[in-house]
């Protein structure tokens, strides 16, 4: 059966590594955060200012001053620190934080992103999108496998304005894990009960199937 | 000591004049310079060029002059959740400049620090970069992105002193210190003004040495655009 968004969370979550500093974006990869494993040391960074961040406040201890990069209100953990924006995107540009999660509307299978404009639509703008997906060197995109249309996200080539070129290293869909590669979209894991067949179905690009592929395990 | 105080927002805001460039500090309405906004609507100035990472809501933060049709273009990295915002942008009364919201921190840090442009690899191979100079350095390939230049920065502090020195709280701090003498007048409002001596040097987040004019601000609202909570236990 195809995973829903938080399986696709459950999942990425295995991602996430000891000693991690990690990006979260908004949507699915927000999810990545109840499922990480709690005997391991990670540190959430939101990119407008805070490493350290910890769940929602209760209720009555809501700050202002203190918000995520999706405006809510959070917390900060002990070992927490503020900072500027020049310096949170330094810390992003100079490759201090380990890893990226973000949704997109469609991937390419040379590793283009699209997932801050839909022309005709209204353009709320890429906030700090770019500047992750530009310099992050571990990218995990979080998404469904095809789009409430039924048409897949994995491109030969994004038809959507992009957000950046050639960045793209792991998608975690609904349907399955694949690496980005210089051959194109190559398939690792299946969610459990999918058959290869139904993931080639729901990839427009080029993609790579060798040997056995296994299932998930969550 | 080199005194930075003004007695009020006016004072503050003295040479404020139409079609100027303001810098102004917030990451939605978290850190915004609520008085600075408000003497803007009461004065009117018109024309503004407003380099702000969002654009407020529609009764609160920039939407408050939005909605006067005060300002003729917003650089910004996200300006969603603004109604009028969109009226104004899609009948082409708002000019709108999107630029990813790390090249516009650097943008107002390169102003700050003197250096004319940076490159950056954000946006490249995107619209961001057209008609830019592009660059390749170590195989990777750069965007070269030129300082802003601003009129006037508004910017909120915690706490400040009469030098200027300022401490900033929170997430409210983001863009706020990266504008501080970015601009030809910085000017900041402070929640807490208090006489020099009274903050530890060794705490101080921007030296007055970046502010022109800073003043107690009053009747801040701190609204919260997403309040989100867990329950109590």
């Amino acid at each position: 059966m195809a995973l829903d968004k938080n399986g696709i969370a459950q999942r990425i979550a295995k991602e996430v590594k000891d000693g991690y500093y990690v990006n979260l974006g908004i949507g699915i990869p927000t999810l990545v955060a109840n499922f990480v494993r709690d005997d391991i040391e990670v540190e959430f960074q939101s990119e407008n200012g805070i490493l350290g961040m910890g769940p929602f406040p209760f209720e009555g201890e809501e700050d202002a001053d203190l918000i995520n990069a999706g405006k809510q209100t959070i917390t900060a953990l002990p070992g927490a620190s503020f900072f500027d924006s020049a310096t949170s995107f330094g810390m992003i540009r100079g490759k201090h934080v380990d890893l990226t999660i973000l949704g997109a509307m469609e991937v390419a299978e040379n590793g283009d992103i699209a997932n801050w404009k839909i022309p005709g639509k209204m353009v709320k703008g890429m906030g700090g999108a770019m500047d992750l997906v530009a310099s992050a060197e571990n990218i995990i995109v979080a998404m469904m496998h095809t789009n409430k249309a039924g048409k897949s996200k994995l491109l030969k080539k994004c038809t959507l304005p992009l957000t950046g070129v050639g960045c793209v290293t792991t998608i975690v869909t609904n349907l399955a894990v694949l690496n980005v590669t210089e051959e194109g979209f190559k398939l690792i894991e299946r969610a459990p009960g999918v058959s290869v067949e139904e993931i080639e179905k729901a990839t427009e690009g080029k993609l790579i199937v060798e040997g056995e592929i296994p299932e998930m395990k969550l | 000591m080199i005194r930075k105080t003004v007695n009020n927002v006016q004072e503050a805001l003295e040479g404020v004049e139409d079609s100027m460039t303001f810098m102004l500090g917030g990451f939605g309405l978290s850190g915004i310079p609520e008085n600075a906004i408000s003497e803007l609507v009461k004065r009117n100035i018109k024309d503004i060029t407003c380099i702000s990472n969002n654009a407020g809501v529609d009764d609160f933060g920039l939407g408050l002059l939005l909605k006067k049709n005060q300002i003729r273009k917003m650089i910004s990295s996200y300006v969603g959740e603004n109604a009028e915002f969109e009226r104004q942008m899609l009948s082409g009364e708002l000019e709108v400049e999107l630029t990813p919201q790390g090249t516009l921190a650097a943008k107002c840090l390169a102003a700050q620090q003197g250096f004319p442009a940076i490159y950056t690899p954000a946006g490249y191979g995107t619209e961001v970069s057209l008609n830019k100079e592009t660059r390749k350095f170590e195989d990777k390939m750069y965007v070269l992105e030129e300082a802003y230049k601003a009129d006037f920065a508004f910017v909120k502090a915690w706490k400040g002193d009469e030098a200027g020195n300022l401490i900033f709280k929170g997430t409210a701090r983001n863009f706020n210190p990266n504008m501080c003498g970015a601009a030809k007048v910085t000017v900041v409002e402070v929640e807490e003004l208090v006489p020099a001596g009274e903050l530890d040097p060794n705490q101080i987040h921007i030296p007055g040495i970046f502010v022109q004019r800073i003043f107690q601000g009053k009747d801040y609202e701190k609204r919260i655009e997403q309040r989100t909570v867990r329950p109590k236990r």
